[in-house]
């Protein structure tokens, strides 16, 4: 038996369920970018909650709103580098993301360099600025920022070592980054002769245990086949290495990826429909085919979008007389996010540590406020 | 950091430290979806210095309340995000071994 109550409620409920659709035109500026021959237009979007509350339509997007049509899908996933769909999402906050994975996720990287001996043809400050941007296979999870005044320890340094020489009378040799040997036990160069015979020498780090001990894989260097320097007959290079942890924004040796960017997914929309010449005048003006032909029957041919994605915006086919037949968009909320890792962490990891780091950041502000 | 006045709570000026676009753009996009605020905006004063200002004006709730809100909103979507990632990457996973698996198998 019906209820008379439920039936009143689905009546109050009415209005709320049947939601009020903008305009085609204004659905198109409020959800896409369109890319016109000469420059694209409403770029800016609509980020007010109440633009068109006038007109009964709830630009918003609550948080359950956000969870309910928010989208990952992985098209490419590998040890270094990854491509996903990002869909349902603030460009305002994809950027974040961005610019979190380039200059503010922490890795290690080689910062200070003990000299003992170079008597190479490359000066001291340009062979520890290249060893400063050798990716180092350490995860920067397990170890904690130094800062000025602290002694360098097993939690905050990684020590590495590089003793090459050519020898006299021999063929000229390159250096390779495999050369570099990580010291498990810390710094090996002693600061000043002990004072008794007894003490043990005070070296540049004090490691209270080794690192074998507290990290499961051994360290190293992410490529073997960086090459650092070339010596002639009777040249050595004898340093150590104290790579420590930090963010991209101090140096760019710090940001745990090669680059990391994003591109709004492009719509190809034929808007009459192109035919015969005109349709294969199309296709040959595209370079990177996103067009393909449909046969009619008859020998009719028509042109139809085949390859959205492929589309780089080159404008070739909404420039000329035919122009308008064609409109170039994209899609505001959607976005193909594209990850290169250096090799510290693979870059799924990377990303997830990205989103971690904006949750700090708001941590603290909604600390600091209270 | 607030700038605001004591007889008015409904709009402030937020002066946070060493931040930039990053969280100042997320918030302000957040504010905005947020029906109680009237006017939200940023702006960094000097390129060189660490500092960005969040100015908020309310309808009518503090401003205070209102960015803390949208602050623990973001952080919501944070989370969402990387749930949604983590899945996505265990389906991929899944979908490609077993892929490798149909591979061998045909040969």
């Amino acid at each position: 038996m019906p209820k008379k109550g439920t039936k009143s409620k689905e009546v109050d409920n009415a209005p709320n369920q049947q939601e009020n659709k903008l305009p085609d035109y204004l659905e198109v500026q409020r959800t896409r970018v369109v890319c016109n021959a000469d420059a694209p237009i409403h770029t800016q979007g609509y980020q007010y909650s109440g633009t068109f509350a006038a007109m009964g339509v709830d630009n918003s997007v609550s948080v359950e709103k956000f969870c309910k049509n928010f989208k990952i899908e992985i098209n490419r996933l590998t040890e270094d580098d990854m491509e996903f769909d990002m869909i349902g999402i603030d460009a305002s906050i994809a950027n974040a993301f961005r610019r979190i994975l380039i200059a503010e996720v922490p890795t290690m990287a080689i910062e200070k360099i003990f000299m003992v001996d170079n008597t190479s043809v490359i000066a001291d400050e340009v062979l520890s600025h290249r060893l400063g941007l050798i990716p180092l296979r350490a995860d920067p999870r397990l170890f904690d920022y130094i800062s000025e005044n602290d002694v360098p320890n097993e939690r905050n340094t990684v020590v590495y070592k590089l003793h090459v020489s050519c020898p006299k009378g021999s063929q000229r040799i390159t250096v390779k980054s495999s050369e570099l040997e990580w010291l498990p036990e810390g710094s090996q160069l002693s600061m000043a002769a002990p004072a008794q015979s007894g003490d043990k020498q005070k070296t540049f780090t004090s490691f209270s245990q080794s690192q074998k001990e507290i990290l499961e894989e051994p360290l190293g260097v992410k490529f073997k086949d960086i090459t650092i320097a070339r010596l002639g007959p009777g040249q050595a290079i004898e340093l150590e290495a104290h790579a420590v942890k930090g963010v991209g924004k101090v140096h760019a040796k710090w940001s745990p990826v090669a680059t990391a960017w994003y591109r709004m997914l492009p719509e190809v929309v034929i808007l009459k429909d192109i035919e015969g010449d005109d349709a294969e005048e199309l296709v040959k003006k595209c370079p990177v085919n996103v067009f393909d032909i449909e046969d009619l029957g008859n020998g009719g041919k028509r042109a139809v979008v085949a390859k959205p994605r492929a589309c780089t915006l080159c404008r070739e086919c909404v420039m000329g007389p035919n122009g308008n037949q064609v409109e170039l968009r994209r899609v505001r909320d959607h976005f193909i996010f594209t990850i290169e890792s250096t090799g510290a962490l693979p870059p799924e990891v990377l990303f997830t540590e990205a989103v971690k780091i904006l949750e700090e950041k708001c941590e603290r502000v909604i600390s600091e406020l209270s | 950091m607030e700038h605001g006045s004591l007889t008015d709570s409904t709009s402030s000026t937020f002066s946070i430290m060493e931040e930039d676009h990053t969280l100042a753009n997320s918030a302000r996009f957040v504010l905005n979806q947020d029906p109680r605020v009237a006017f939200c905006g940023y702006s960094i004063p000097h390129p060189a210095e660490k500092k960005v200002n969040i100015r908020v004006q309310t309808t009518g709730d503090a401003a205070k309340d209102v960015l803390k809100d949208a602050l623990q909103n973001l952080m919501i979507m944070c989370q969402h995000v990387r749930g949604t990632l983590d899945n996505a990457v265990a389906n991929h996973r899944a979908k490609n071994t077993t892929a490798e698996q149909m591979d061998v198998d045909r040969k």
